[in-house]
């Protein structure tokens, strides 16, 4: 056993773990990290595939730009959102698990019998141009131009997308600092507005504050977690 | 060491992320596995670049990279933007198009 295959077996076992963490856990937030700890797992595996370029970029572009990005999300839509257990289309779990175990025995029962595999080893091409960076870069800006090209008309197109679909119009004219502070000495509530948690189980943002009575306060949470059929109350509780 | 044992990897971390988008309804969630099935694609490319000898399948990974990179952009932007009219990030209250 070299040294190739000892790490091949250890992280191997990680990825299929952090991938199974990730569908097997109930909070979005757990599963995010599962699916980082699958990534870099997975970065380990192109060392040993002589492809340190890949290595690094999974761990900056994976690892680092698009699970902090599904992680910012996730903060958006409310770390709490948790998958009901409660299922909508009946037989669905036992579907899929059939679905899945039928499609894994195919897909590895075609790799494992009819492909036997060379390997020729990446020494000779990493060696060509001085190393592996090198030679991608040769392959990139020479072979694979045109696609870099159209790469950059893909990405500006991704961009303006995300811009246009994240942008919400402004109704209203901004407040000035002086109409926001007459609104707010002139209704009853002059000190602050409660924070979110205040009291209760959990301190994310999406959890009222429990009153003194022990009601959950709407007023305590930010407009888009309060609930629409409370928003009037919500309101009322401010100004009487 | 056989690379075959490679490639039998990225098919379970494939089906697993299939697995994944069929039996989960957060659609963060589902969009998370997507990226595992895109990984697992990618670890195909890396092996098949190291049994060829030519650092081509490297370069498709890279190229499966940015295409991921791109996608993960608007898709979240989508699945914000529904939870914002929608309140919610279940696929199962996605259904504007149904009627």
């Amino acid at each position: 056993m070299n040294g190739e295959s000892v790490v091949f077996w250890i992280t191997a076992i990680f990825a299929v773990v952090g991938a199974l963490g990730m569908v097997l856990s109930r909070k979005a937030v757990h599963s995010a990290l599962w699916v980082a700890f699958a990534m870099v797992n997975l970065a380990v595996l192109y060392f040993t595939l002589q492809a340190p370029f890949l290595a690094t970029t999974q761990i900056v572009v994976y690892t680092g730009a698009v699970m902090m990005l599904f992680l910012f999300v996730l903060m958006i839509v409310g770390v709490d959102s948790s998958d009901s257990l409660l299922e909508t289309l009946k037989g669905q779990r036992l579907l899929a698990t059939l679905f899945g175990l039928a499609f894994g025995a195919l897909l590895l029962s075609g790799v494992a019998s009819t492909i036997a595999l060379r390997d020729n080893g990446l020494d000779v091409a990493n060696g060509d141009y001085g190393g592996n960076i090198q030679g991608i870069a040769h392959l990139v800006f020479n072979r694979y131009l045109l696609a870099f090209e159209v790469t950059s008309a893909l990405l500006i197109t991704a961009v303006i997308g995300a811009m246009v679909l994240a942008h919400r119009e402004r109704w209203a004219p901004r407040k000035t600092q002086a109409e926001l502070s007459r609104e707010r000495t002139f209704t009853s509530q002059v000190t602050p507005l409660p924070n979110p948690g205040v009291l209760a189980r959990h301190n994310a943002v999406d959890t009222p504050a429990l009153l003194p009575d022990g009601t959950p306060s709407q007023a305590s949470l930010p407009k888009q977690f309060r609930e629409t059929s409370h928003e009037d109350e919500a309101a009322k509780e401010v100004t009487s | 060491m056989n690379p075959n044992n490679y490639l039998i990897l990225a098919g379970i971390l494939f089906t697993i992320g299939a697995f994944g988008v069929v039996v989960r309804r957060n659609a963060i969630i589902v969009f998370m596995s997507v990226e595992m099935m895109l990984n697992a694609a990618n670890l195909a490319f890396a092996t098949a670049a190291r049994t060829t000898g030519t650092l081509d399948g490297q370069v498709a990974a890279f190229f499966v990279m940015v295409v991921a990179a791109a996608e993960v952009v608007v898709g979240l932007a989508i699945i914000v933007t529904i939870f914002r009219t929608r309140r919610s990030a279940s696929i199962d209250e996605a259904n504007l198009l149904k009627y």
